[in-house]
């Protein structure tokens, strides 16, 4: 009984604790810095978004563009990700989403460090009001949440 | 079962997790709302540095607090207007953690002197910096290792949210003083006396004007559509040709489902082209290093119940999110310059 009691009264400490730790969110934009380099922090994405239930769809790579146009640059790369049924059923059902997809997550280095940014999905509930997308809205960004947080995190 | 003697261990145990919980709090909020911008340790990037020991000396914690809740409208950095005001506290005891600096604390006498005259030496002194009208450096900190004029971007002066922030006091204070370890040079560099200043003060804050919240919202729809009288096939290819008369490099065309099922198996209907004019793009990131919301350019042809149409995101919508006049006005032309790709196309 109290061994319970402690347990949950501890789960609610911790989760009281990691509360501010889900505010990554900047106006409309989620953003994070990692202190991992960018292989590094790469590698934690496009594992974070295949653990988060998602396809991996394509890696652009920007810097490699602009360098072989004569502009210099640091990493830039743009990672695009969804679900191969959300993706066809959300393009059947809502073709003034497509613009939109799939998802996509900047990342490019600083320095040391790693930059990541995307869009909060949740900007979408107001540029479409149909609230069955609503649901949707709300777990991509849950789920960005989370595979942001996890590059963020340091060891 | 019942084990009296274990309470005092929980009890300790909770003070003990909830003790750096507390400590964190600032740090925590710091890392999820600042550090993009400001680096971890207040270093500076995309934002200026926080953690100089030349600003914390000039910053009073009201003039942090107010900056944090009103941003710098226009120029990148947010408002924060969903943090509470402990939580802004948090955040500022964090800030203050990197070094030891006594705390101003400036009171508000006003400074009235001659805008005038102010305005001839902000001319003369400081305008090669900080812009005509005090508008501010072009482009942020990060430039992605390229060679650039000063490491630090000038602040805009005329920013509604700055002058809602700095007293007179704290402006003549950063006017005499400078700020030591970055650009921003003290008074005596340019010889400028006690009236100089005080000049100054007042041609800075002539500037402002009762402050509207946040930026006006334009009413922008999401996406750009274009019905086209073409075939599928037909309108891919005047998408291309228009594009490249538009400067810009095809980069490849593809399937919406590309990546994810197998080749065979993608769609015939729904194609995206994508183009790229990278000497735009070099430019862009100079202006927003975020800019890889809008890339690369695509628009996506599509056809479905018979009707063919050609759509791309609305670049001035998604503009708004990123609180950045420079930014607005190249979306501006990149949605004019998609809005003639998708006419042409489609005429
Ligand atoms: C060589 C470039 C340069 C010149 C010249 C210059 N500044 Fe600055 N100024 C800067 C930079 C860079 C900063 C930001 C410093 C920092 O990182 O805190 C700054 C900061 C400031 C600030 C504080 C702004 C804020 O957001 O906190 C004020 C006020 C200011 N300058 C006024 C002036 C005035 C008035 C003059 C002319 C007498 C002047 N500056 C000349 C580069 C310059
Ligand atoms: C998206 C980027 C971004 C984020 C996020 C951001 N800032 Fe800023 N911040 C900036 C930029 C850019 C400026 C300089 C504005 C200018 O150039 O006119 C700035 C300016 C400031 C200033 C004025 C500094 C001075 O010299 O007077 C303070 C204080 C500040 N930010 C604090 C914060 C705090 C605290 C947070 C988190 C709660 C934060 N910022 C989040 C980009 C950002």
């Amino acid at each position: 009984m109290m061994m319970r009691r402690q347990t949950g009264l501890l789960a609610l400490l911790l989760l009281v604790c990691w509360l501010p730790a889900q505010a990554i969110i900047t106006g409309e934009l989620i953003m994070v810095r990692s202190d991992k380099t960018f292989p590094e922090a790469m590698l934690i994405l496009q594992d974070a978004i295949k653990t988060q239930g998602y396809t991996l769809s394509r890696v652009q790579r920007v810097d490699i563009g602009l360098t072989m146009s004569g502009y210099p640059t640091d990493k830039y790369r743009i990672v695009f990700f969804g679900k191969t049924e959300q993706i066809h059923e959300l393009t059947k059902k809502h073709p003034e989403l497509i613009p939109y997809l799939p998802l996509k997550i900047a990342i490019f280095a600083e320095a040391d460090e790693t930059l990541l940014v995307t869009s909060d999905p949740a900007i979408f509930m107001d540029l479409y009001p149909d609230p069955r997308l609503h649901e949707v809205f709300h777990q991509w960004h849950e789920d960005i949440v989370n595979i942001m947080k996890k590059v963020q995190i340091p060891d | 079962m019942f084990y009296p003697h274990r309470k005092p261990a929980l009890f300790l145990l909770l003070f003990l997790t909830s003790l750096p919980c507390l400590a964190d709090k600032g740090e925590q909020l710091y890392t999820d709302n600042c550090a993009i911008c400001h680096g971890h340790e207040g270093t500076g990037g995309v934002g200026i540095p926080l953690g100089l020991e030349s600003f914390l000396e000039q910053a009073s914690d009201e003039y942090l607090r107010r900056t944090i809740r009103v941003g710098r409208p226009g120029r990148i950095m947010p408002t924060f207007y969903r943090l509470a005001d402990h939580e802004i506290d948090a955040i500022i005891s964090h800030i203050r953690s990197w070094k030891k600096t006594a705390i101003p604390k400036w009171d508000n006498t006003r400074i009235n002197a001659e805008a005038s005259t102010g305005k001839q030496l902000f001319e003369k002194h400081c305008v090669s910096c900080h812009g005509e009208n005090g508008r501010g450096g072009k482009g942020t900190g990060m430039m992605f290792s390229r060679p650039r004029d000063l490491p630090i971007t000038p602040p805009a002066l005329n920013n509604q949210g700055f002058l809602n922030s700095a007293s007179d006091q704290m402006l003549k204070n950063i006017i005499t003083h400078g700020r030591k370890e970055t650009p921003m040079p003290a008074a005596s560099e340019f010889n400028l006396n006690e009236t100089d200043i005080n000049n100054l003060v007042s041609y800075i804050r002539s500037f402002q004007k009762t402050m509207v919240s946040g930026r006006p919202m334009l009413e922008e729809p999401p996406v750009m559509v274009y019905t086209s009288p073409y075939s599928f096939s037909e309108t891919i290819e005047n998408i291309k040709r228009a594009a490249v008369g538009m400067n810009f490099r095809l980069i490849r065309d593809q399937a919406l489902d590309y990546g994810f099922v197998p080749e065979e198996q993608e769609s015939k209907t729904h194609t995206m082209v994508y183009f790229c004019n990278f000497n735009f793009l070099y430019q862009a990131l100079a202006v927003d290093p975020r800019v890889g919301m809008f890339l690369p350019c695509r628009i996506t042809v599509i056809e479905q119940n018979g009707q063919v149409q050609a759509m791309s995101i609305n670049p001035k919508r998604l503009s708004q999110l990123f609180n950045n006049n420079e930014l607005d006005e190249a979306c501006d032309k990149m949605h004019d310059t998609y809005s003639t790709i998708l006419e042409e196309a489609t005429l």
